[in-house]
């Protein structure tokens, strides 16, 4: 009828689609920045930067290898702290908790991932780390120091009190996903095993977590990827030093730090390079890990991957 | 041997009991060890922060070493720049790729976007910081307070996003359909009717969007750079509460790691706060499925 209102709405349109279009703008302008930023580093070490140990700003001589390891074996104590809490917070809100307590909980699970990363990091320094040096770390070294993971002198700081900070960084990210993962998981599962007379532990094994897992695993590894990125607080606490060592209590670093630590001082071009290049190869990784989760958490909550909200 | 076993609790063997109770005790050990440091967070902020929060804190720039004194209320007013820049940014455009998404974004190409837009909140803060230098610091030749809000802005985007398309699908088709069936126009319907519909619930996505910005520090490390003195001039470095948390608290002074507690102190009450706002207005019933 009123064929001039096409304009207007045409125009509405297309102004909502480029600010759609900006989102994978934006993405794609992080990758272009960081590859052409590393372009240097990237060319003049090639595959070798990330097997290289040493890390040599004077000698113009850059390897990531100790920030990747670092990275990976912070992140895997996090992990291995973190999956049974989360795990365990989860089952117990959604499974056991009475109602009444339930919404305090999930507030309380909420306000732990508001907390910021500096302020974790601040706690740790002067909370963290004198507990751990006092008391824990000489305990793991009486009890455990025949493993070799716990020797050296007790610093306090170090991979260890990275990876307790990261764990409780990522455990409300993986109890809150797992807490939707569980809710997912259809009642009359729950319901066919206590019709066989399973107990509560025999019911939540056979009815919730064999349907869950998937998802579950999706929420691991969706707080990998936090853990891997995580920056304040690790640098903060983990001693910042480039060696590999195969002590936890020795300190580390990881390759979130360097770039936070070494950004502002890098003078050489070379070197400004290699650190945008550890940047990418963060971003590469969390990308990968995130992708990768999400496609695990949907394929439980939804009935399709990837088709979130298409019905 | 017993037959007559069956529903009857004490014929469950104790094997099996044992596990049940052991599950029961390890979820709620869980759960304890996962409250301990919220609780011991929370009350060692309050105890070591409220001591150093005074008038000369919340007021004055800070003093040079040795001297006592001083406070973080440049870093305070430099927060507020950035988050105020940062706002700019991520808020038109969150909103706006929410709305493509719910309105019109119900295809391949929406998926794709939305796919996009929860891998971009999945990027490490500090890459972002990166790229924000690339893109404003090398271009200006000096750090600044823009930088610093465009990393944030940009940080804010994906979950708006999410957070507009969900509170838009909540509104039911009846209500776009009598708008359009009253003649009105779509892009009306939506401004004036989907969008006012769902505003509370999508001002709660960019509340809760900017207290996760609010104490990010790592992206503000080579953006903003951090100063000691007062600024609003987004062209210059600037001063930011975080970055000045995490400057005091590495710092080998005492006296500056009192401020550095007290100034975390204000940051997470400022979060906190934000967050209660938000939880208020979700009791009230005026935002249902937010997360």
């Amino acid at each position: 009828m009123r064929t001039g209102s096409r304009l207007p709405d045409e125009t509405f349109r297309y102004a909502m689609i480029a600010c759609g279009l900006s989102v994978a703008v934006v993405l794609g302008l992080i990758l272009y920045e960081l590859v052409v930023n590393s372009s240097l580093s990237l060319h003049q070490f090639g595959w070798r930067f990330f097997i290289s140990q040493t890390w040599d700003p004077v000698k113009d001589q850059f390897g990531a290898l100790p920030f990747i390891y670092g990275t990976i074996v912070s992140s895997i104590v996090a992990l291995v702290l973190a999956v049974p809490l989360g795990v365990g917070v989860a089952l117990f809100i959604t499974e056991m908790c009475p109602q009444r307590l339930r919404g305090i909980l999930s507030f309380s699970t909420e306000l732990l991932a508001a907390i910021p990363s500096v302020i974790y990091g601040l706690w740790a320094i002067f909370v963290l780390v004198p507990i751990l040096r006092l008391y824990i770390e000489p305990g793991l070294m009486r009890y455990f120091g025949w493993t070799g993971l716990f020797e050296g002198p007790p610093y306090g700081i170090g991979m260890l009190a990275a990876g307790i900070v990261l764990a409780i960084m990522v455990v409300p990210i993986i109890s809150s996903l797992t807490r939707e993962v569980l809710s997912a998981v259809p009642r009359n599962q729950r319901e066919a095993a206590l019709a066989l007379g399973s107990t509560r532990w025999e019911m939540i094994r056979i009815g919730v977590l064999r349907n869950a897992r998937a998802g579950i695993l999706g929420a691991v590894i969706l707080g990998l990827g936090r853990a891997l990125g995580e920056t304040m607080a690790v640098t903060m606490v983990i001693g910042n030093r480039p060696e590999i060592a195969k002590s936890l209590l020795a300190p580390g670093y990881t390759m979130a730090s360097v770039i936070a630590n070494e950004f502002t001082e890098a003078t050489g071009r070379l070197y400004l390079s290699a650190l945008v290049e550890i940047g990418l190869a963060l971003f590469l990784v969390t990308i990968v890990v995130n992708a990768l989760a999400r496609l695990l958490v949907w394929s439980v909550t939804r009935g399709l991957p990837a088709r979130v909200h298409a019905q | 041997m017993r037959n007559k076993a069956g529903a009857r609790s004490e014929q469950i063997s104790w094997s099996r009991r044992f596990g049940d109770h052991l599950f029961t005790a390890l979820a709620v050990a869980a759960l304890l060890l996962v409250l301990l440091p919220l609780a011991a967070i929370f009350a060692d902020l309050l105890e070591r922060g409220i001591g150093s929060i005074n008038w000369a804190f919340l007021t004055r720039t800070p003093a040079p070493v040795g001297v006592p004194g001083g406070g973080m209320a440049n870093a305070i007013l430099g927060s507020g720049v950035i988050l105020g820049i940062a706002t700019a940014i991520g808020v038109p455009l969150g909103i706006g790729s929410g709305v493509f998404l719910s309105e019109y974004g119900r295809n391949r190409f929406g998926d794709v976007i939305r796919f996009t837009a929860d891998v971009l909140n999945g990027v490490p803060s500090i890459v972002i910081g990166i790229v924000a230098y690339s893109l404003v610091v090398l271009r200006q030749r000096h750090f600044s307070a823009l930088a610093g809000g465009v990393a944030l802005g940009i940080m804010m985007i994906p979950t708006i996003t999410r957070a507009t398309e969900e509170m838009l699908l909540l509104v039911p088709v009846s209500v776009r359909e009598a708008a359009l069936g009253l003649g009105i126009s779509r892009w009306r319907t939506t401004v004036s009717v989907t969008l006012r519909t769902s505003a509370a619930g999508i001002i709660t996505g960019i509340m809760l969007a900017f207290a996760r910005v609010a104490g990010e520090t790592a992206p503000l490390l080579f953006t903003a750079f951090g100063s000691q003195f007062w600024s609003t001039n987004i062209n210059q470095p600037i001063a930011a509460l975080p970055l000045q948390i995490f400057v005091y608290a590495i710092s080998p002074y005492d006296e500056w790691h009192r401020q550095a507690w007290a100034g975390a102190l204000v940051l997470i009450a400022l979060i906190v706060g934000t967050i209660a706002v938000v939880r208020l207005i979700a009791s009230r019933g005026m935002m249902k499925g937010t997360t």
